[in-house]
This record gives C-alpha cells, structure tokens and sequence, in this order.
C-alpha cells in the first residue's frame, strides 16, 4: 500500500482526525481504518461513538481497547425473537461484562444505550460510580434491575441529560427513586419512566421538572393520574414529546377545561404516547395541538374507531401514526384522507389470541394508506385477512418502503378469495421496493416467494419468516441471494440441513441466524461449527430428555438454533439450555 | 377484539374495548332475553342440569383465547383445561409481552367441577404458580362439603336457615358465582355501558 503511506504522511494526524470526524458512519470508519496502519491508528483514536450490534461478536475488554476515546456506546444482547418468549430466560445477554470492561478504559464515557440485555442494580451502581461524565442512559427491552438501581443513577449522575426507559421489565422496590435526585440536578432533557409499574410521587416529579427547563421528553407511567397531568404540564410548557399517565377519570367539567388548557400552554408539542385507558372523554382535550403534532402513540388506548377518526382527522402534519386495529378499515380510509405527509403507520391487535372476527380491519386499510400517503415507507400491520390483489396494489402505490411487516394472524392464512398462498403479493413487495431494508413475512407461503426475495431483495438487511415454506429450496433462495442480509429469524419452517451446509460462508457475512422448530439435525450443527471457526452455532435445547447434546447422534434434532459472526470465540456465560458447538 | 351480547337494544352501539368485558359480561335483560344468545342445544349444561348430580361431564376452562368448546371427553375434577382447538403456538403472534399485559387482557378463566351447581372464575395472575392455583381452587370448591365462604355471598333466610348465593347466567349459559370477578372492573364495565348509554340518550332526544 504504498500510494496509501504516502498519502498518510502528507498531513499531520490531526489533519486526518478532522477529516475522519466528518465520517460519521461506523460502515464510513471501518472501510478507512482498512486503508493502511496509519489510517487505522488515525481513525481508532478519533472514533468516539461505538455500535455493538451483538455483544457477543467482540471481547469487551478487546473493544475498549481499540477505541479507547469513545464516549457513547450503543449495545444489542438477545436475539429479536426473545420478544416473543422464544429465547430462554437465562440465555444470556448479561451486561456486566460490557459495564465493567467500559468502567475501566472508557471513564468518560457519556451515553449508554442497551438493547435487550440483563441488567443488573450492581451495573447500575456501577455506571452511577465510575462514569463521572455520565448524561445519556437508554434501556430498551432490558430486564434485572430495580428502582433502587435507578435511584443510583438519579443520585450520582451529576449532568445526566436523558433517562430513558422503555419497555423495561423493572422491578419495583425503591418506591422514593426520584427523590434521589439532587436539587442540583436541572439538566434533564428526556425523562421516559413509561415502563415502570409502580407509584410514581408525582409531588417529586413536579418539583424535579420545576428545575429542569431544558425538559423536551416527558413520558409518565400509568400511575399518574389525569388530574396531576395539569400540574406537571404547567411546569413543563416547554415540553416536546409527551407520553400522558392514566389517561381516564371521573368526567369533570372542570377537569376538562383545565386539561385541555394546560395541554394547548405546550406550544412545541409535536409527539404524544400514553393514553392508557383512554376513552372517549377526555380525548377531545387534546384537539388543539392535533396540528402540530408529528407523532401519535395511540397504542395502548382501546379507543373505538369513531373517535379516533375524530381525533386523527385533526392531525394534518402526523408522520408517525401507531394505533390498536380498533381503527379499522373506516378509520385508516380517514388517515389516508387527512395525514398526507404519514411516513410510518403500526397498527396493533387488541385481541391477538381472539376468535376469529368481529374487527373490520382489513386489506382495505393497508390499500387505503398505501394510496392515500406518498410518503409512506414503514407500516407494521396485524390482521387476520390479506389477498394477493392487496399486496401488488400496495406494491405499486409504495415502491419506497423501507421497512413492511405483515402480519396476519393465523398462520397459514391464503389469500382468502383465491385460497392461493399469497406468494405473488410478497413477490410484488420485493420486486417493487427496491430499498426495502426490512421484511416480515406472514400467511400461506411457498418456495417461490423466496426465490423472489433472494432475487430481487438486494438492499434486504433483516427478514422474518413464519410457518412459510415447503422445503430447503426456501431457504436456500435466500442465503444464496440477499446482498445485504444481516439478520434473518426463522421458526416453524421446514428447512433443513443442506441449505445451511451449502451456504455456511454466507453465515459470516451476516450478524445472526435464528432458527427454531426448524428440521435442522444436530449433526449439520457439528459440521458447521467444524467447518467455520469464527462463527459460534449455539444450539439450544430446553427440553433435556435424555442423553447430554454431546452424546446425542448427527440426526437428533435441534429445536433451537442461533448463529453469530464473532471474533470473541465461544462465550463463558451459557446457561445449561445452550451448547456452543465446535 | 369481540363484541359483546348484551341485553340493550340494537341501537346501542358496542360498549367494550379490547379489555376482555365479554368474559366478565353481566347482561343488562333478564339471561335468555338477547336476540343472539346461543340455541338451547348450544347451551353447556344449564343450572337445572348442573344443580343434580352430573354423570361424566367434563370440567373445563375457558382461556380469553379459545372460545370454541371443549367437547373433550376426560374428566379433571378442578383443573383448567385448555382447548384443544385453538391451542396458542409460543410467541404468535408475535406481539411483545409487555404491549399484552399493558393491555390487562383477561386473565380470568371460568372453572367448572363435577357436582357444583355453578361455576367459578379464577384470575391466573393472582397465583404465583401451580401449587398455588390448586390450593385456591380447593378452597373455591370445598365450600360444598365445608361451609365457609365469605359472608357477603351469602344470604340466609331467617325463617328456614336456607343459604342463597347470588349467581348469574352469562353469555355461555353457564351459571356463576357473583363476586369472583373485582368489583372495580364490573363498575369500570358498567360505566363505560352507562356512559354511552347516556351518550346516545341524549342523542336521540336532541333529533
């Protein structure tokens, strides 16, 4: 590389750290540090934002030691399928490891962000101690810690700017953790306590955002009741994202108004969440900042579709829009009406193990939206019918979806006015949105949709599958084709063994394979971890009838598969279920 | 979500949310008095047919997920049993734990043992487990050969010292013990019913 050695020592090092600095992307830095040894020394000293997509891919310690100025890290643990039960409890995803490499060579590190990982208190405390600097901590879908925990972090972080918790399993024990912070602490930007499930003392609340006027992210938890919701929003005018508490109480007309009043004193509101419990009386309060609003959790409100239309028709500037099937097709035929500049659309089932009807949400809705909203590119949408006509109507309304999850509810549901498997629908999907980057397949599937995406789905980095398929074809289509697949979940297909074996190279190319209920043995597992040392096949089998993995034959099969590109080698902390296979 | 059968009149619009009211639902007529309750035939044994010694009926649970019956013919005095029809496959659909329970979907399942004249319901969430569960379905039960439930839910006549206990047929035909579901969420269901009850009340007199 002598051109590049060349280039490398025209300038000084802090030349070159300024140029790195306008790569931000982590893709950008790789690609550099790769040019030459000066470059990688340049470019890993100057590198302060850190993303681990799997904890297990790397050692910490090895990590820290390469980065050794970042100040903000993001983490991933368990794989995504553990959001539905499908991962054992004690699989693994710890972040004690990860806290205490990082309390050792990052002690100015300023923003944590973990993703479905184990934390423990200890970490907490941990993070609270070491990190002096200490302003961001985001917990997604993480598990293992307590308020008292939290109290830690609330009393030791002296400049913590963003608490945020979501969809957190916490456990309740420190019921006076606010009270932890200091009156000195007034730089809170995002407080997101949503998940929590116990009392909140809304009097310490009140006084902790008195004193934080940078406040833009406030989202309580469903302890708050509607009547302190005034008192807080008087302190907090400045707010920009709102999730309310309980959003329900004894009518009132004096509520009302006073509601409604503090609600339209928030003149920057653009995103609302919350509204549990929600009906229809007190909606209405929100009407006046409708306008202004980019983003509209309706989710866990059990709104019926009257008045949501209502409410919805007033969001003219909506992007974002997640609400329960409650909606229905009338209701979503009104979104298409009113929210023009709708970028991203969930829609949720109320009664997900429900029989069979009486929800009126159907293909129609999604073809309403589809045809309604040109700047649609994320929809997430659960229904219990679909036909093949819908899907290619949808695909040539929307050729720049990024992200299309699907998912109708009984599996193996056809299209239900030809009963054809709704092969062609997807294909259209695939075939039609060429920057599709997500995909969630659902309903009567055959090998050829998947011929189908392995041809056509060249940008594809994550794709699910479910009870599709009729054999190793399927999956062989997509690992032999994907460009660009990182993440691929399977369960309850019929895919074998062959198509893995055929296409093990293509496993270090991606960040994970999950596949569970599958027909893979236990032998292909063997020969795939022989056959390629940087990859650790974890094989999980929670059952334990019989003999221990190691002794069972090539052609016992395995129930649970997971497969990782790793440099770190076979991790220490499996739990008994898990065997790593060499 | 399902609709509910009450006994209002069909210009009232549905009352429930996605909140599991059916399983708890009290109807507002008199039991049989709704446009679409079930066939006789349809009907799981009556109270009449409860009240005598039953010969092989089958205890069963209801699951908020399985509403087809369970015309399984095993006999488990007190236990739960799940139909077989729509048996729930782990993690579909694939919904986050934590969206199902903000949701407070029911929990409440109904329990049906041989020789009792009405059935029970029991909220799973309030047992820690398994041993648990058993031990306060013995309690529920034994009150047939010990007495000792809860005053409140009994009534005595003064005159012949017969006990009564307030049941009440739901939508099923099955007759139920008064009091098993929280008072609470029988008001909240009740509030919501009058709420728009009244909603369209006002309605109608305005046009």
């Amino acid at each position: 590389m002598v051109g590049g050695f060349r280039w490398a020592a025209m300038f000084p090092d802090e030349v070159w750290e300024h140029v790195f600095s306008f790569l931000p992307a982590d893709a950008d830095r790789n690609a550099a540090a790769l040019v030459c040894r000066a470059w990688y020394r340049l470019e890993r000293r100057s590198r302060w934002r850190v993303f681990v997509g799997n904890c297990y891919a790397v050692e910490p310690a090895a990590a820290v030691r390469r980065f050794p100025e970042v100040r903000a890290a993001a983490i991933k643990g368990k794989p995504h399928f553990a959001d539905f039960n499908l991962v054992p409890s004690d699989w693994g995803g710890g972040a004690e490891a990860w806290v205490e490499a990082m309390a050792e060579g990052w002690p100015h590190l300023e923003e944590l962000r973990l993703k479905r990982m184990v934390v423990s208190d200890d970490c907490l405390e941990l993070i609270a101690r070491c990190f002096k600097n200490f302003k961001v901590l985001s917990l997604v879908s993480c598990e293992g810690f307590s308020t008292a925990g939290l109290a830690a972090i609330a009393a030791n972080c002296r400049y913590l700017r963003e608490l945020d918790l979501h969809e957190n399993e916490v456990e309740d024990n420190c019921l006076h953790w606010m009270s932890h912070f200091p009156e000195s602490c007034t730089s809170l930007v995002t407080l997101n306590i949503a998940c929590l499930e116990g009392e909140v003392n809304v009097s310490v609340l009140e006084r902790l955002i008195g004193r934080c006027p940078n406040l833009k992210t406030l989202r309580l938890n469903h302890s708050v009741p509607l009547e302190r919701l005034v008192g807080l929003l008087h302190r907090a005018p400045q707010l920009v994202d709102l999730g309310t508490g309980k959003y329900a109480a004894q009518h009132h007309p004096e509520l009302f108004s006073r509601l409604e009043s503090a609600i339209a004193g928030c003149k920057n509101l653009k995103g609302l969440s919350g509204f549990w419990e929600a009906g229809p009386t007190f909606l209405p309060a929100i009407y006046s900042v409708c306008e202004g609003l980019t983003s509209l959790n309706l989710s866990y409100a059990t709104i019926q579709g009257p008045e949501l239309i209502k409410l919805i028709s007033r969001c003219k500037n909506l992007q974002r829009l997640w609400v329960m099937d409650l909606i229905e097709d009338e209701g979503l035929i009104a979104v298409a009406a009113s929210c023009k500049l709708l970028q991203e659309l969930r829609v949720f089932p109320s009664d997900p193990y429900g029989a069979a009807q009486p929800i009126s949400l159907t293909e129609h809705g999604l073809v309403a939206i589809s045809a309604g909203c040109p700047m649609l590119h994320s929809v997430l949408y659960f229904c219990r019918q679909m036909t093949n006509a819908a899907l290619l109507t949808v695909a040539k309304n929307c050729p720049n979806f990024t992200c299309f999850r699907l998912c109708i509810m009984e599996p193996h549901t056809p299209d239900y006015i030809t009963r054809q498997p709704l092969d062609a629908g997807f294909s259209a999907i695939v075939e039609s949105c060429k920057h599709l980057r997500r995909l969630s397949l659902s309903g009567l599937l055959t090998d050829l949709v998947f011929k189908s995406i392995g041809a056509s789905a060249n940008r594809l980095e994550m794709l699910s599958v479910a009870f599709a398929g009729d054999g190793d074809a399927g999956l062989h289509y997509i690992l032999s084709g994907c460009k660009n697949l990182r993440k691929l979940e399977i369960r309850d297909c019929p895919f074998g063994d062959k198509p893995l074996l055929d296409n093990a190279a293509k496993l270090e190319t991606m960040r994970s394979l999950w596949m569970s209920s599958c027909s893979v043995t236990l032998g292909a597992c063997r020969q795939l971890a022989r056959k390629m040392p940087l990859l650790n096949v974890e094989v999980i089998n929670e059952r334990k009838r019989g003999l221990p993995l190691e002794l069972q034959p090539d052609n016992c099969p395995v129930e649970k598969l997971y497969i990782y590109r790793t440099v770190a080698g076979p991790r220490s902390d499996t739990p008994s279920c898990v065997w790593i296979l060499r | 979500m399902s609709t509910t059968e009450t006994g209002c009149s069909s210009t009232e619009p549905e009352v429930t949310g996605g909140l599991g009211y059916d399983e708890t639902e009290l109807t507002l007529g008199l039991p049989g008095a709704g446009g679409s309750k079930p066939s006789e035939t349809d009907r799981k044994r009556g109270f009449a047919a409860a009240v005598g010694l039953n010969v092989g009926a089958a205890s069963r649970g209801e699951d908020c997920g399985a509403r087809s019956s369970d015309s399984s013919d095993g006999s488990v005095s007190g236990a739960i049993k799940r139909s077989a029809a729509k048996a729930q496959v782990v993690g579909w659909p694939p919904v986050r734990s934590f969206r199902r329970t903000a949701l407070r979907s029911c929990t409440y399942v109904k329990v049906a043992v041989d020789g009792a004249p009405y059935l029970r319901k029991v909220d799973l969430e309030a047992h820690g487990g398994y041993e648990q569960l058993l031990a306060a379905l013995e309690e529920m039960f034994s009150c047939f050969t010990v007495r000792d439930y809860p005053d409140e839910r009994r009534l005595v006549d003064p005159v012949n010292g017969t006990e009564y206990v307030p049941t009440y047929e739901d939508k099923d035909g099955d007759w139920m013990l008064v009091g098993d579901v929280p008072w609470k969420s029988v008001l909240s269901f009740f509030l919501s019913c009058f709420l728009t009850v009244a909603a369209v009340r006002f309605n109608m007199l305005r046009a």
